[in-house]
């Protein structure tokens, strides 16, 4: 494998690797949470701390965990982090607490950081490790910024929480609930597709094996005509 | 009034909560295992099976370890390594004594401990305030809301296969774009139940 520089790792996660868009991983709360633009931007502050957090771990213990347990290692120290997050959101933004419920605990079961672990923290120092989880995590944060954006404005004719005039009195409530959030999903996959087309990587060399799906995961092997 | 309020968690949680098409929870498997009809069963049905049985485990784990003790915020740690310990058991304990069971269950065993519809049902019944046959209950709903989405989306998808698609559009984008569509006839539902058991 061929080393890239540290500015590659860095910027990649933004869009070439974009863990939302290209990669189409961690799904779940991209869809749940993206009905308000404050909701997408804490669920990806605190997927992008859980990330850059357990990265920066399991790098360091790389060279200790053994390779037949690695994966119940890795998903322990996620829990562990998740954890932290959990209550220092409960204590400190409760609000936000509440608004992300659920999702939050789940930010344990995001492919995006189960696949990072096993597939560049496991193999790479420190430093890289934690600027990978920082380009992840943003690329993760902006995909989510993206689709909250679309779906608050068109939904609610609201951008985080600030009525927009005109648009406010000709909403199109279909966006902010389910139904919608698939829509603007699919659409903006569409959109990013063709845009970095034939850029995109394969899921293969991204650490779809790292999860416990890929055999039977057709998004895994590639765009599923190709 | 007890049997009126498991059918209402029953249905509800089938039909106007579908945790695919209204909660967000199992997407991956949603769409990485709906291509063929006889693999979206076998998911199916392996995910209401492990959620019945972690429901039955954690519930229990909740109310007597770790609320006695003053744990609760190791709830997150402990449920999923309950969950991966229970899958890797249960695949176990099926090759052992069911082998034409785990014939056709086991490979999608593997693929549900990170499944978060299933740790997403655990959590979501301890902060419901549901007991113990009201947890077990809501758990078979959400895990026949599954079985239910995997199986029409499945159709909903050969369909697709056999139709003419724009180059960009197609594989996920299109998927999805159809996935909204069923996701919103699953609105219809909505008011119905609680109308129904009045």
């Amino acid at each position: 494998m061929k080393k890239d520089g540290n500015l590659s790792v860095l910027l990649r996660g933004l869009l070439v690797e974009n863990p939302v868009f290209v990669l189409v991983l961690g799904t779940c709360p991209t869809l749940a949470t993206t009905q308000t633009v404050i909701g997408a931007f804490a669920m990806g502050l605190a997927a992008m701390a859980v990330l850059i957090c357990s990265n920066v771990v399991i790098s360091l213990l790389r060279k200790v965990i053994p390779d037949t347990v690695r994966i119940p290692c890795y998903i322990v120290i996620i829990a562990g982090f998740v954890t932290v997050v959990q209550m220092f959101m409960h204590a400190f933004l409760p609000e936000l607490y509440e608004l992300l419920g659920v999702y939050l605990a789940l930010i344990t079961v995001n492919c995006i950081i189960l696949g990072r672990a096993e597939m560049f923290a496991s193999k790479n120092s420190v430093a890289r490790s934690a600027l990978d989880g920082v380009g992840m995590g943003l690329g993760f944060t902006i995909a989510l910024l993206l689709m909250a954006t679309v779906r608050e404005v068109l939904g609610a004719g609201s951008f985080a929480g600030i009525a927009i005039p005109f648009i406010k009195d000709h909403t199109i409530g279909i966006f902010t609930q389910a139904p919608g959030g698939l829509l603007v999903y699919g659409l903006l996959i569409f959109a990013v597709t063709a845009i970095t087309q034939g850029r995109a990587p394969k899921k293969k060399s991204f650490g779809c094996e790292g999860c416990p799906s890929a055999a039977n995961c057709s998004a895994c092997m590639g765009k599923e005509e190709a | 009034m007890e049997a009126k309020l498991l059918m209402s968690i029953l249905l509800g949680s089938i039909l106007v909560n579908n945790y695919v098409l209204s909660q967000f929870l199992g997407i991956c498997p949603f769409l990485g295992v709906s291509k063929k009809l006889n693999q979206a069963v076998g998911m199916g049905v392996a995910v209401i099976f492990v959620m019945l049985v972690a429901t039955a485990v954690t519930w229990p784990i909740q109310k007597f370890v770790l609320d006695t003790m003053g744990l609760e915020y190791m709830q997150t740690i402990i449920f999923i390594l309950v969950i991966a310990a229970l899958v890797q058991f249960t695949e176990i304990v099926l090759k052992k004594f069911i082998p034409a069971l785990h014939k056709s269950l086991g490979v999608y065993l593997p693929l549900i401990t990170t499944n978060c519809a299933v740790l997403g049902v655990t959590i979501n019944n301890i902060t419901d305030g549901y007991n113990f046959v009201q947890s077990l209950v809501s758990s078979l709903g959400c895990g026949l809301g599954f079985l239910l989405a995997m199986v029409l989306f499945s159709g909903v998808r050969s369909r697709i296969d056999e139709t003419k698609i724009p180059k960009f559009l197609r594989g996920l984008p299109v998927t999805l774009i159809a996935a909204s569509f069923m996701s919103m006839s699953f609105f219809g539902f909505a008011g119905i139940v609680e109308n129904l058991l009045k």
